[in-house]
């Protein structure tokens, strides 16, 4: 199952659709790498919503592409991990270290304009 | 009644056939909330345990029951390399591969019961169950 992405002015949006097998975790992050080069984004949101696990190799993987993606210049947003979801990862240990949160599509829209925003201020 | 389920676990996409089965038979013996989730990710690491060590193996789904506690049972059973060294595949943060070393010790803690039964060049079974509270 593909992970539809969407280009909102400077920000990506990857809204996922469905539970995600490793391979479409890879291809998703494949896809974002590559199309943050190719609209020169600023920022992505991975919106998680419709997941219901959210495990070891999810957390990994998607650390993996917040870091990639910052080396392409991108900063990175999960939002809508649910509380379930939350309270299972804080479980097992798995955080999202170094990785932007927020609560929805809304936040994390917030969130990315503030933090592209200093960027392009301190340019200045 | 609940049945029984046993699910193949051949690819990675077999892991999410697993969850998927492990969540509604735990919806049908009338889990609730972070419980499904946590049965589910315990399904999802022991799964990938397969996929990663032994590249094929099975999922065996079940209800249980201990006097009035009704629970469930999922067996994670392969004919893979084994595990040489429990404590250490236990240990959090080791991993044989380059993987985050959460997976077993994970599941562990998100499931009631854990047990690991392992021969080298056998294969490994692991019993988990949660029981409803």
């Amino acid at each position: 199952m593909q992970v539809p992405v969407l280009k909102q002015g400077y920000f990506l949006i990857a809204s996922i659709q469905s539970a995600l097998s490793d391979g479409d975790l890879i291809e998703l992050r494949d896809n974002l790498s590559n199309k943050v080069g190719r609209f020169r984004s600023r920022g992505v949101i991975i919106d998680v919503t419709v997941l219901d696990v959210i495990d070891s190799f999810a957390t990994r993987t998607l650390r993996a592409v917040a870091q990639m993606l910052k080396l392409r210049g991108a900063e990175t947003v999960i939002v809508g991990i649910q509380p379930d979801v939350a309270f299972a990862m804080v479980q097992l240990g798995l955080t999202l270290e170094g990785v932007g949160t927020a609560l929805d599509l809304e936040e994390g829209l917030a969130h990315l304009d503030r933090l592209t925003k200093r960027t392009v201020n301190n340019g200045q | 009644m609940a049945n029984d389920t046993q699910v193949t676990v051949n690819s990675a996409a077999d892991i999410v056939t697993a969850r998927e089965k492990g969540r509604a038979l735990a919806v049908e013996l009338g889990f609730i909330g972070s419980d499904l989730t946590m049965i589910a990710t315990a399904i999802s690491e022991v799964a990938r345990n397969i996929v990663d060590h032994a590249k094929k193996g099975k999922i065996m789904l079940a209800p249980i029951r201990n006097g009035h506690t009704r629970g469930i049972s999922v067996v994670a059973k392969d004919e893979g390399p084994g595990i040489a060294n429990i404590p250490l595949a236990m240990q959090y943060g080791y991993s044989s591969r380059q993987g985050v070393g959460v997976g077993l010790p994970g599941a562990k803690w998100l499931m009631d019961d854990f047990k690991i039964d392992t021969k080298i060049g056998k294969g490994t079974m692991i019993t988990m169950k949660k029981w409803l509270h």
